[in-house]
């Protein structure tokens, strides 16, 4: 599964994204966020520190309980702040 | 769990192409709005109202020197072409021009572009107001602020303004 991160997501983890072997038994975003937090410091600093995080699936917006099968890249980022 | 679901209202989908011409840019250098009037109108003798919205980067009285604007490449041009459409199946719009930069960019230098064509003034201004609305929180792109001093650099944080002002088009036509 490829991952990226943006704005201070990427900042945190120290990687604008990376290709991850990710165990069969995560199902939803929520559970990809779970196994990651567990992945280093970097990483729960990411998905554990303040702030919120939002997530897309093949850059579509996507909730936390959205399933990822058959997904190619879940993208991680704070709201959006364009316009 | 810091996830947060979308909280903006729902964009209304249609599965309908879009009646209108939709033109879309994410770019790094500047535009020219007067090029862009022309270009949307060339030909046109349909077009009763233009609306053209330019976003501008601002000082904020001398404590911005610049902002960098991240985005994701394709997600971005999506999601904005998903508001546009959005747009065109809500109002009678005879085309719609979004350009929208990426980069560092100095105050007074211009960010993005909504134009909006239709024979009458009101479809045009509320189909502008409205992309604006789900641009700003659909749309992936990220500010960073540098100050004047060069250290502090910090990411702006959304505003909660930002997100009340889509619900008023849940009720509004």
């Amino acid at each position: 599964m490829k991952l990226v991160y943006f704005a201070w997501v990427r900042e945190r983890i120290g990687l604008a994204e990376e290709e991850r072997e990710l165990p069969p038994e995560l199902a939803t975003i929520a559970d990809v966020i779970t196994w990651l937090r567990q992945q280093g410091e970097p990483y729960e600093h990411a998905f554990g520190g303040a702030g919120t995080i939002r997530a897309a699936l093949d850059k579509t917006h996507a909730k936390p309980n959205a399933a990822i099968a058959g997904v190619r890249e879940i993208a991680f980022f704070p709201p959006m702040t364009g316009g | 769990m810091p996830v947060s679901e979308i909280p903006v209202s729902d964009l209304p989908v249609s599965d309908l192409p879009a009646p209108c011409a939709i033109d879309i840019r994410i770019i790094e250098g500047d535009f020219d709005p007067a090029a862009e009037t022309a270009a949307l109108c060339a030909g046109r003798t349909d077009i009763g109202a233009l609306v053209t919205f330019t976003g501008l980067c601002r000082d904020e009285q001398g404590a911005l020197a610049a902002l960098e604007l991240e985005h994701y490449p394709g997600m971005a041009e999506a999601e904005i072409a998903r508001v546009a459409e959005a747009a065109t199946h809500r109002w009678p719009l005879l085309g719609v021009r979004i350009i929208h930069r990426y980069g560092k960019l100095m105050p007074g230098e211009r960010i993005v572009l909504v134009m909006t064509a239709s024979s009458h003034r009101a479809n045009a201004f509320a189909a502008a107001d409205f992309i604006m609305d789900f641009l700003k929180n659909r749309a992936p792109f990220w500010k960073k602020e540098h100050k004047p001093d060069g250290t502090a650099k910090d990411w702006v944080d959304a505003k909660e303004i930002d997100e009340h002002a889509l619900k008023r088009w849940d009720q509004a036509t």
